[in-house]
């Protein structure tokens, strides 16, 4: 095969000096090294939006503390909601798409790969526009204030009266400019996907990775515009005198949720569909087994897609709508779970008679399945409006959404991490790291989320600065608390799991988890042109038809 | 690969990469539709709350002959494409530059429109909610036949120079594209604005 006399690419073993190897990575095109950026920028955001959910702990590990003022509280949740999600969560999964998909489906780049660096680019200012708050947030005075009105910003609270300075612009606009980068990247992954396919490559031929890569930028399509408008609209009544949120003149306060909530729950099915994505291709690989059900996969994959279109009410129950309005929502949010129900029976489906081998890439996907679950679970509860009335805004609620975010999205992409490196950096992660890494990340992860449903329960409200003693809070505020120390134990190995791989790590070679898809294919890392041949493919798993001539997929499928 | 020897029956052929500016261009449209979506929503929601006066039905009058323009600029361009197509440059700069005049015409009429509205009727963004939705709405709107006419201009004055040819003529149905969204986008406003809510 040509590929693989093909010198390995020139990344981090040129004689060339730093700012020139800089240079290079500032107006690079290719999407391997967008993909690595996006990856990279993220977890610089990962460490920012860590630091202040660990003062949030601190703050509210025992009652009547005075670790952070209430300002400095306010300002924190802020921050951590409007980082993790747009400045962690969105840029990784992104990455994963930007270096994944087009070496999946037999391209050399993406279908614009200028529109590619721009759209990272404009992420990537959106939020130093956000974290110049910090600095910039009252103007010329001098002193700076991060936003403090919450990551979903309700009004009347962001109007001028009530918002002061700047900070609240800050945060409008820092998100304007990375929506339009989002745009931007979902056009490019969609075109890519319906143009740039290798021959052979039916639709039915994607990889389930690819499938809901384009679910995911579909979404992003229509969701990321209602977000801008609402923003559009609250710079026109902040800036202009507009009457949009102001109920003073008319206005609706909660036609901006309506505007936010239209747009951010789509955004947690734009999070979690590439979490999926990793997860289909993780499981299939280190059971030893196809994919359970493709075709059901795909089907479940857009239906999710459609019905989160129309479930975003079910986050403004308490805010009283009509009866009429409240059923809708509790049935098609009810609905939802069906689709994802059928997809963990697939996977549990695919699992079921493997050969699973338990590499840390599997380990955080049976973590996910199990993890996702109980999301899922709490999520059907709070679905359901007399229950939400009780528990709406409740702790319960925040321990709800991290058993999405960290339980589900990030447990997938610690595995995707795992999985692709290889690929990415031509190492093999060390397992031992790895295991330390699951575990000590796992049992932190159980002790902060599973024990923050309590104090929920009991009625201890969310964005609280601190609480009473004697609530019967203390026990499990504490507990949460003390979790996070296990997650920073965790997360600080993987990161020198990462580091200490790149130099010390084994030789990965090309397909070091003999795996099916065509980003195995070619070199570790792969060339900037990626494949020196233009693949051309029969079936759904390319490299089993090349690895077992005698009994290839296409003959079946 | 091994499989390379093997022929591919045309059904297994994905779509051409000659295609990714279409299906990019329609993303595009696809993303601006949802932005667009919202704001019609917030004018319908809004129709009739303003506390104050003007109203529409006292200030706004239908502008006839400016969305005619608009609508005919949809035409025209077509005419060019096709021109283009068939390789005839000249004709093709013709049509174009008529396209960018009936744009042209159609923004000095909103901007006669709003001039009337603030300094005879008293109607500006902040004064009541229909004005803060109607000037939003049908700013937004404007706001895209500018940046459509930008790259008209741009492209016009690339024929000036001799730089379009035949061969540009898939980028320019692409381009096109853009600006027939913006005339489809007029008929939504257009019926919002000045016959449903009025």
């Amino acid at each position: 095969m040509a590929s693989e006399t093909l010198a390995i690419a020139p990344t981090g073993l040129s004689t060339r000096s730093l700012a020139e190897r800089l240079h290079e990575w500032a107006v690079t095109v290719d999407h391997k090294r967008l993909g690595i950026l996006y990856i990279g920028y993220a977890l610089v955001f990962l460490v920012i939006g860590g630091v202040e959910a660990t003062i949030m702990r601190v703050q509210l590990a025992v009652p009547n503390n005075h670790f952070v003022s209430p300002q400095v509280f306010n300002r924190m949740f802020t921050m951590h909601g409007t980082t993790m999600i747009f400045f962690v969560a969105m840029p990784i999964l992104f990455g994963f798409s930007n270096y994944t998909v087009p070496l999946m489906i037999g391209a050399r780049d993406m279908a614009f790969p200028r529109l590619n660096a721009w759209g990272f680019w404009m992420s990537a200012l959106g939020g130093i526009i956000l974290y110049f708050s910090f600095i910039g947030g009252f103007g010329l005075y001098g002193a700076g204030s991060a936003p403090d009105v919450g990551w979903f910003a309700y009004a009347p609270l962001t109007s001028p009266a009530f918002s002061v300075g700047h900070s609240t612009d800050y945060w409008i606009v820092g998100l304007l400019v990375s929506g339009f980068g989002s745009i931007a990247t979902a056009l490019n992954v969609m075109t890519t996907i319906l143009c740039m396919r290798c021959p052979g490559m039916k639709l039915g031929r994607m990889p389930l990775f690819v499938w809901m890569n384009t679910v995911m930028a579909g979404l992003v399509l229509v969701a990321i515009g209602p977000l801008t408008a609402a923003q559009l609209m609250l710079l026109i009544d902040r800036y202009l005198g507009g009457h949009f949120f102001d109920t003073q003149a008319g206005g609706s306060a909660v036609i901006w949720m309506h505007f936010f909530w239209i747009f951010g729950h789509p955004e947690v099915y734009i999070l979690v569909l590439p979490a999926f994505a990793i997860v289909s291709e993780v499981i299939p690989v280190f059971s030893r087994k196809p994919i359970f059900g493709y075709s059901i996969m795909v089907a479940a994959t857009v239906s999710i897609g459609f019905i989160s279109l129309g479930v975003w009410a079910h986050h403004m129950f308490t805010v009283g709508m009509t009866s009429y309005a409240n059923a809708f929502f509790v049935a098609s949010t009810a609905a939802i779970a069906v689709p994802t129900g059928i997809k963990i029976f697939n996977w549990v489906g695919t699992m079921w008679g493997g050969k699973i081998i338990y590499k840390t890439p599997m380990l955080f996907c049976v973590a996910f399945l199990c993890q996702f679950l109980i999301a899922g679970l709490t999520g059907i509860m709070l679905a359901t409006a007399p229950f939400d009335w009780q528990l709406g805004n409740s702790y319960f609620v925040v321990a709800h959404f991290h058993y999405v975010i960290l339980g589900g999205i990030v447990m997938a992409v610690f595995a995707g991490s795992y999985y692709w490196y290889p690929k990415v950096l031509g190492k093999m992660m060390n397992e031992t790291l790895g295991k330390w890494h699951f575990w000590l990340f796992v049992i932190g992860f159980h002790l902060t989320f599973d024990f923050m449903h309590v104090p929920g329960l009991l009625g201890m409200p969310r964005r609280v600065y601190t609480y009473e003693a004697s609530r019967g809070w203390e026990i499990w505020n504490l507990i949460v608390s003390i979790g996070v120390i296990f997650q920073i134990i965790g997360i600080l190995l993987w990161v020198a799991d990462v580091i200490w791989s790149y130099y010390k790590g084994e030789i990965a070679g090309n397909d070091p988890w003999d795996a099916w898809t065509l980003e195995w294919h070619t070199t570790s890392p792969p060339p900037e042109y990626n494949y020196a041949e233009i693949p051309v493919i029969r079936s759904r798993r390319p490299l089993w038809d090349l690895k077992h001539p005698e009994d290839p997929d296409w003959k079946y499928e | 690969m091994a499989a390379a020897t093997i022929t591919v029956p045309q059904s297994d052929m994905p779509l051409s990469a000659n295609l990714r500016g279409k299906v990019g261009m329609w993303c595009l449209i696809i993303a601006e539709s949802a932005i667009f979506s919202i704001f019609v929503v917030a004018y319908l929601y809004y129709a009739g709350k303003s506390l104050s006066g003007p109203t529409p039905a006292q200030v706004l009058d239908v502008p006839y002959f400016t969305s005619i323009c608009l609508f005919s600029s949809s035409l025209t361009i077509l005419l060019a494409e096709k021109a283009l197509h068939h390789g005839n440059v000249k004709r093709f700069g013709v049509f174009w530059f008529l396209t960018i005049a009936l744009g042209v015409i159609f923004l000095i009429g909103t901007g006669r429109e709003w001039y009337r509205l603030i300094y005879q009727d008293g109607l500006t963004i902040s004064t009541n909610l229909f004005g803060t939705t109607f000037y939003s709405l049908v700013g937004l709107h404007a706001f895209h036949v500018t940046v459509g006419l930008i790259g008209l201009t741009v492209i016009w004055l690339f024929t000036l120079f001799g730089a379009v040819k035949q061969e540009h003529s898939e980028r320019i149905n692409v381009f096109a594209m853009y600006w027939h969204f913006v005339d489809a986008i007029w008929v939504v406003v257009l019926s919002v604005v000045y016959f449903i809510t009025r």
